[in-house]
């Protein structure tokens, strides 16, 4: 830089007045502040870019030595046996049915703590309950582990008396109460969002409110409910502790609840916990299950928000 | 009734008909009343579950609610086991994720709300977001295990277990930033840039102040799930027995703060129940319960307070 311009920018520093001078580093702070803003909200891309390219990167490992047709077909899941099976079919059921079991329980009494949460109790109630319901909510599932392995397996034991000490079943009714205040309170958001003209119409002709409930309330915010039980679904299936506690790890293809079987969380938590070597088949196979547990998920959660999404719109 | 009857058969038929109506709103009326009572019994089952989670819990464990309790490693003897390292590490990790969800959640929150232009970048984030709170936690763990322990080489530390609960968690807290942010008026903002205010100052003085409580709603119900949160620290393969405590984070020389602790082993209280859960000894079972006694007692703390907070704010603010 030579003399000339040297002077040059040092004239034209001071015909700035101070006050714009300020303007600029003013300016350039802000952009800088909204930038730093930026990233911590990009972080939220990076986590599930990274989610993805770990699952996808150590499954392309696993997908190497075992054939993707076997992995879908094949009905044992033995990866850590001298005699090694990968079927995730084993696991798959195992999962398919505790949720089952989880729905039968959380759908219908889900839905009838909406019902009566939204139509039938006073201000009071609803305020009081609520926040009673978000506390359920707050529960950690290890807790929930231990009511289903040492409370509930024991009763129904005394009434089904061949049942095992794990079982699909326990599990799956524990999982089912603990998703109930979920589908409860997506449920009742939906119907809620009902507009008051609509009760107000059927109760002019006559109806009463269990009527007015089942037939008009129920209909127009089906969308919402049916997303709510999505979205349940999509808890059970990615549940773990419960599983991994009262549910067994022997991997079988069995849709019955009356026996123990692992579900694809549960095999994760096992293989974790046998501190397996990093890059083993074992290792990567976790990976795998966790690709189409994650896939699982993804699918019912994207079109649980589709449905809900299409309700909002409609009024 | 057809319009050429005779008058008195039809007075006649209004009355019998009016008897089938009668009888038919008493029909409606007690299904009315049965549905009520269904549905408060499938209320009163929430409740009743909560209290008998509870209780069976205390009943349990009661024996092991002592100082010892506390102030005891683990052990092979049950009735010698104790929660010492488990809570501190605990606590340790709580600490990381608070300081990685917190700063993050509330930036990512105040972008999203405050900044972001209305383009697909945007929407491609809040779809992002909204998809993450649907991760299945153990999701996160295999993350962390791929990611932070074996490529980074942060081991099985508090760090990394810092790191994942902080990613688990900061969808909550973003959800909850946005939601408490877009209660502010806009007329706040607009008497700021009023008087000359930039963008950030607006923001960093006014709407950051005015959302504080609704943020630490979300902070306080996100810390909450991290504490019980197990699975993803499991899969990141942290070591169920640990007679050890990470070095102390305060030293007594300059400059009296260290950070070794961050890559120690580690287990948490969760971890520590599902241990003694899974184990066949039923002295052990004792332990457990008491652990989940006390990890229950402590969410419902904070979710309490969370929900008691909110309930203040909403009823407070008056714009």
């Amino acid at each position: 830089m030579n003399m000339a311009t040297t002077v040059l920018n040092q004239s034209f520093k001071n015909a700035i007045s101070p006050r714009l001078a300020k303007n600029v580093r003013r300016n350039i702070k802000e952009r800088v502040i909204e930038f730093i803003l930026m990233i911590a909200a990009l972080s939220a891309v990076a986590t599930t870019l990274s989610i993805v390219a770990v699952l996808l990167y150590e499954s392309l490992s696993f997908f190497k030595t075992v054939s993707i047709v076997d992995f879908f077909t094949d009905t044992q899941w033995t990866p850590l046996f001298e005699d090694a099976h990968y079927g995730i079919m084993p696991l798959v059921s195992g999962t398919l049915t505790t949720s089952a079991v989880a729905l039968a329980v959380a759908i219908p009494i889900g839905t009838i703590t909406a019902i009566y949460l939204s139509e039938f109790a006073s201000h009071k109630t609803r305020e009081t309950v609520k926040p009673i319901l978000e506390l359920l909510v707050g529960v950690p599932t290890i807790v929930f582990g231990y009511f289903a392995l040492l409370f509930l397996t024991p009763i129904l034991q005394k009434a089904f008396p061949d049942l095992p000490g794990f079982n699909m079943l326990s599990a799956g009714i524990v999982m089912g109460i603990m998703i109930v205040p979920y589908i409860a309170s997506v449920a009742e958001d939906a119907m809620r969002a009902v507009p008051m003209s609509m009760r107000e119409g059927s109760y002019a002709m006559g109806a009463t409110r269990f009527q007015t409930a089942l037939r008009v309330v129920t209909p127009a915010a089906i969308s919402g409910i049916v997303a709510a039980y999505i979205l349940g679904i999509s808890r059970a299936v990615g549940e773990t502790m419960v599983v991994a506690v009262a549910a067994g790890q022997q991997p079988i293809v069995s849709f019955n609840p009356m026996e123990s079987a692992a579900t694809i969380t549960a095999y994760i938590v096992q293989v974790a916990l046998g501190d397996l070597p990093h890059g083993s088949i074992g290792y990567q196979s976790i990976f795998a299950a966790g690709l189409v547990l994650m896939a699982m998920t993804l699918c019912f959660n994207i079109l649980g928000h589709v449905i809900r999404k299409k309700y909002r719109e409609y009024y | 009734m057809t319009p050429d009857t005779p008058h008195a058969p039809a007075q006649a038929s209004v009355l019998k008909n009016l008897d089938a109506v009668r009888a038919m709103i008493k029909r409606h009326k007690l299904n009315d009343y049965i549905f009520s009572l269904i549905g408060l019994l499938a209320l009163m089952l929430a409740l009743m579950t909560l209290m008998t989670l509870f209780i069976d819990l205390i009943m349990d464990g009661y024996q092991r609610f002592n100082l010892q309790f506390f102030s005891d490693f683990p052990s092979r003897r049950a009735e010698h086991a104790g929660l010492l390292s488990a809570w501190v590490g605990s606590a340790l990790v709580m600490l990381v994720t608070f300081i990685v969800a917190v700063p993050m959640g509330v930036a990512a929150g105040l972008y999203l709300e405050e900044y972001a232009p209305k383009n697909w970048f945007s929407d491609l984030i809040e779809i992002n977001v909204t998809n993450l709170a649907g991760v299945p936690s153990i999701v996160y763990g295999l993350l962390a295990l791929g990611l932070f322990v074996y490529i980074l080489d942060l081991g099985q530390s508090i760090l990394t277990a810092g790191l994942t609960l902080g990613l688990l968690i900061l969808p909550i807290v973003i959800v909850s930033t946005r939601e408490s942010i877009r209660a502010i008026p806009t007329a706040i903002r607009e008497a700021g840039y009023a008087v000359g205010a930039t963008k950030w100052q607006v923001v960093h003085d006014h709407v950051l102040k005015y959302s504080y409580g609704g943020i630490l709603t979300g902070v306080i119900i996100g810390m909450a799930r991290a504490l019980g949160e197990s699975a993803p620290i499991i899969t990141i393969g942290a070591l169920t027995f640990i007679a050890f405590l990470p070095p102390s984070p305060i030293t007594d020389v300059a400059p009296f703060i260290n950070f070794e602790w961050l890559s120690s082993g580690f287990t948490v209280l969760p971890i520590q129940m599902f241990n003694w859960l899974s184990r066949p000894d039923q002295a052990f079972h004792i332990n457990a319960a008491a652990t989940g006694a006390i990890i229950i007692v402590v969410t419902l703390l904070m979710n309490g307070t969370a929900i008691y907070l909110r309930y203040k704010i909403r009823k407070n603010i008056k714009w």
